[in-house]
């Protein structure tokens, strides 16, 4: 059995499983990592998305194969981590306008959020309508309308 | 204490507002009090004549039934100075826990922070007050746990009062202490012992009253707000249980088939991480098929694809849309004759999924003498008591413990992958993580029945002089009853269904607010018994959505007849003042009649239900410009751009969470109204994944065209002492104000919903065999 391994959260981690195993069942089923969610396997509803790099990524859909031992791979768990804070200015949005409902999503939604506006950042653009349209990931209790209040607010924390 | 004095919980029934009850201190090692609510007369039943909701309706029947065992709810003070409250409903996203707690917090004078709420197992005791259905679930808690927490309020002070040495009326209690004049205090975590009961006794409560609610009424965020965004809140799936491996299962490729012969076992037993594969038969219980049981998740997938079945195929094998749509035509009950001008239109509505983003899912640990099982379930006395008939166990031998629901929608009143998980654990004789594939999700799992709402209106000058409606139905499964077995079989015998539970409820639902003359609102069903052919359930929600629709796009029809405005039309028809209060506000917020552009309009939708009251104005843009915007893989079409809605629910507990309740009302009517359906065709559903099901996304949603607000939810001060229903109350009137507004737009009002439903399919439906699709491997190209 081939031995993977990479940067979770910060910490080198190692596990032994074949190279076509999906990363989300690699984080939820042998490293008990559970914030990212299964919604589709299929790289549709984005429940899970992580970081890759700092970029958005959806684990069900990448073999832990494809992952560099260098690769820094970042869950929900990790997020706060990555600035230094007890929470990401996005969490902390997030909490302000109360987005949440059932919560299944949104360990999801703000690892998504947090990638696009750290890509807006990157070109220097503001966030628009058009970018929050583009945020593909499904929220089934309907939380979208304040999702997109929260990301304007934390796009100008960011 | 004051003198005793019987409360009434009925008063709204017959006018009189008391504020004492009577309840129980419960023999406990600290404080436990309860509530009595069975001393209260039922509510008044008079004789229903235009419509039978004016005088009871679903509320009651289930506030009325689930207050049989109020006695039994309590709140216990602890003596870390915290309240605990192991609440018997399910959390599915709606923020009952976070109301409750605010409630608790709110009668004793405890910071909200020091209230724990769980979720209780089930409780078979509890009989009919353990069933998380029908928006009921506040309305009902209300008064029991006020009364509960109130009775530990009194005996906290009475405690102190002997230890202070102080009248208990002197005593101040707030904020987790009781304190004297004098300034001398006491905290509840010191007094919790003291005050324990040695035997249980009835005690008077005296409640609060409004004025000193300093929670109740104000925005409180959810509770589990922060172990939401960090992602430490709790799913099933979430549990780590020992022993209990990834499981899935390997589904037939028509509705309800079920598996005969497995003709590679041996191979894909030897594949990577598989321990276990049974065959699990279908039953009225079980949806079933070839479950695998592995160490990882991915390793389950690929054996399921790898499995060669042999099927039976289920009842609905080679039906089809249009099959269903024939049915439900024939089966239509006849309309009044009509005399004068009729208007006369039938509205047909096809299935929609009931899913969750949290697909179905449990964990089980099935041993020869006893059984634990963990899913998100809001009947959870039904499975228990179900169960352990069908395991052969007694009841107390089975645990069924409620977790955190990762969504609802109507699909967890049903406990079909804890039912399922059972099955397979005691086939493998190992405990298991059961979790459906999204694909299964859709394709077998329970769906809002499709029907279609028939509405004749005869008119004469400016008046309406008739309203007949005859909804028709593919069998809506309440075989759940209550949520505890008794109720349940009922529901379970033949036409037990039909005549005590579907023609129940939509009694107790359907209802027209206009003064429209004679009204009849009927239905009838096909395909019973429910389950038979389709899985259905009371999927968010129950009939209203649809009643409504036809309803409300045939008021606007009449009023267009009679040359009206469909605002001041419906201004001169209502029969209730606070439906007219809640238009009105909605219709100024929306600034109803402003100049619109070509292809975008305003609509309207009122919708009474949950003793509550809705109004809603969408706006929508129907500009080629729009409606043909590209999104890859997504379905984009005519956008909504503007709500405006106006909510009475007679007491508002939580405003936040009220407000959250209704943005996702309104998300959903936005879906049912344009684009989210099932296309059925040859025995199964095409959609798989949800970019075939097209529910509402964030291209769909009201931008937020700041300054202003996409969406406004205007929430109408309290106005009663009672709180209505809030989970289900944001999509009727919405999804009917989005189809006003797209009539309006286009000048064709549509007859059949989504509107897109019968548009070319805008995808590949993914192959039946194997049922569940490899899950891709270039992940990492799409990142961004």
């Amino acid at each position: 059995m081939p031995t993977h391994s990479f940067i979770l959260n910060g910490k080198q981690v190692r596990v032994d499983c074949s190279d076509d195993l999906r990363l989300l069942w690699v984080l939820r089923d042998l490293l008990g990592v559970h914030g990212p969610k299964y919604g589709c396997g299929l790289d549709v509803c984005k429940a899970c998305t992580c970081h890759i790099n700092g970029k958005a990524f959806n684990p069900c859909s990448v073999p832990v194969g494809d992952i560099q031992p260098t690769d820094q791979i970042t869950t929900i768990e990790g997020l706060p981590d990555t600035v230094g804070q007890p929470l990401h200015p996005m969490q902390q949005s997030w909490l302000k306008y109360d987005v949440a409902q059932c919560g299944y999503c949104q360990p999801g939604q703000i690892m998504a959020a947090v990638a696009l506006v750290n890509e807006l950042k990157a070109r220097g653009a503001q966030i628009t309508d058009a970018d929050l349209d583009s945020l593909r990931n499904i929220c089934r209790c309907g939380t979208y309308p304040r999702i997109r209040e929260a990301v304007v607010e934390a796009a100008a924390n960011m | 204490m004051p003198d005793l004095e019987v409360g009434d919980v009925r008063a709204r029934a017959n006018g009189i507002s008391r504020r004492r009850f009577i309840g129980y201190l419960i023999a406990a090692p600290t404080l436990v009090a309860a509530a009595d609510l069975t001393a209260a007369p039922p509510a008044s039943a008079s004789v229903p004549t235009v419509q039978p909701v004016d005088f009871y309706d679903l509320t009651d029947l289930l506030t009325d039934a689930a207050n049989l065992t109020a006695a039994l709810i309590t709140v216990t003070i602890n003596s870390d100075g915290t309240a605990s409250f192991a609440l018997p409903r399910a959390e599915v996203g709606q923020g009952i826990t976070t109301a409750v707690a605010m409630v608790i917090a709110d009668e004793l004078g405890l910071p909200l922070g020091r209230v724990n709420i769980s979720l209780s197992d089930a409780r078979p005791e509890l009989e009919f007050n353990q069933l998380t259905g029908g928006s009921n679930s506040m309305h009902v808690l209300y008064d029991q746990v006020r009364i509960a927490a109130a009775i530990a309020r009194g005996q906290l002070a009475r405690t102190a009062a002997k230890q202070l040495e102080t009248p208990a009326p002197k005593l101040m209690l707030k904020d987790g202490m009781v304190t004297a004049p004098d300034g001398t205090s006491l905290s509840y975590g010191s007094l919790a012992r003291a005050a324990a009961a040695p035997r249980t006794r009835a005690v008077l409560a005296q409640l609060k009253p409004a004025s000193q609610q300093t929670l109740v009424g104000t925005p409180q965020p959810r509770i589990d707000a922060l172990e939401i965004v960090t992602g430490n809140k709790q799913f099933a799936m979430d549990l780590e249980v020992p022993g209990a491996l990834p499981t899935m299962v390997c589904r037939p490729p028509t509705i309800n088939g079920t598996a005969l012969a497995i003709l590679n076992e041996t191979q894909v037993k030897a594949m990577d991480g598989v321990t276990d594969i049974a065959i699990i038969p279908h039953t009225q219980w079980v949806p079933g098929g070839v479950a695998v049981r592995a160490s990882t998740f991915g390793q389950c997938i690929d054996a399921i694809r790898a499995l060669q079945v042999q099927w039976a195929p289920g009842a609905a094998a080679g039906k089809s849309d249009a099959d269903v749509l024939r049915d439900l035509i024939s089966a239509e009950l006849p309309m009044t004759p009509a005399l004068g001008q009729a208007l006369d239109q039938r509205f047909t509505f096809y299935f929609r999924p009931g899913d969750p983003l949290e697909t179905n899912c449990a964990v089980a640990d099935v041993r020869p003498g006893s059984a634990e099982i963990w899913s998100a379930m809001k009947s959870p006395i039904y499975f228990q008591e179900t169960v352990a008939q069908i395991l052969g166990l007694p009841v107390s031998s089975v645990t069924a413990h409620v977790t955190q629901g990762g969504g609802s929608f109507g699909r967890h009143l049903f406990a079909d992958a804890a039912f399922e998980a059972a099955a397979i654990s005691k086939a493998m004789g190992k405990p298991v993580k059961l979790m459906w594939h999204r694909t299964d999700n859709f394709r077998q799992g329970r769906v809002h029945p499709m029907c279609t709402s028939r509405v004749q209106v005869t008119y004469l000058g400016s008046n309406v002089l008739t309203f007949d409606q005859r909804h028709t139905s593919v069998a809506t499964d309440f075989t759940h009853g209550l949520g505890e077995i008794l109720s349940a079989t009922l529901a379970d015998l033949p036409e037990g269904d039909y005549l005590g539970y579907s023609q129940s409820v939509f009694t107790l639902t359907a209802n027209v607010p206009y003064n429209f003359g004679p009204v009849t609102q009927l239905l009838n069903e096909v395909y019973h018994p429910p389950g038979s052919l389709f899985n259905t359930s009371s999927v968010r929600n129950i009939y209203s959505p649809e009643v409504t629709v036809a309803k409300e796009l045939m008021v606007d029809r009449v009023a267009k007849a009679m040359g009206q405005d469909p605002y001041q039309f419906r201004r001169s028809f209502l029969r209730d003042s606070r439906m007219l209060a809640v238009l009105d506000t909605a219709a100024k917020a929306a600034n109803w009649g402003k100049p619109m552009a070509p292809l975008t309009a305003q609509g309207i939708g009122l919708h009474h239900e949950y003793k509550g009251y809705a109004a809603c104005v969408a706006e929508i843009d129907c500009t080629p410009q729009t409606v043909n915007r590209t999104v890859e893989n997504g379905y984009t079409g005519p956008r909504v751009t503007k709500v405006t809605y106006a909510v009475d629910v007679g007491l508002p507990i939580n405003p936040l969470g009220l407000e959250a309740q209704m943005i996702g009302g309104i998300m959903d009517g936005i879906a049912q109204a344009l684009t989210y359906s099932l296309h059925l065709q040859n025995g199964y559903f095409l959609e798989g994944s949800w970019d075939n099901a097209y529910y509402t996304r964030e291209w769909n949603c009201p931008p937020n065209n700041l300054p202003s607000e996409g969406i406004q939810v205007i929430i109408m001060p309290p106005n009663q002492s009672e709180p209505g229903g809030a989970g289900e109350f944001g999509v009727a009137a919405s999804m009917a104000a989005v189809a006003n507004a797209y009539t309006r737009a286009t000048g064709t009002m549509p007859t059949s919903f989504p509107i897109n439903h019968n548009q070319p399919l805008g995808f590949t439906p993914l192959p039946t065999v194997p049922p569940i699709p490899q899950s891709p491997t270039d992940g990492l190209q799409e990142s961004f």
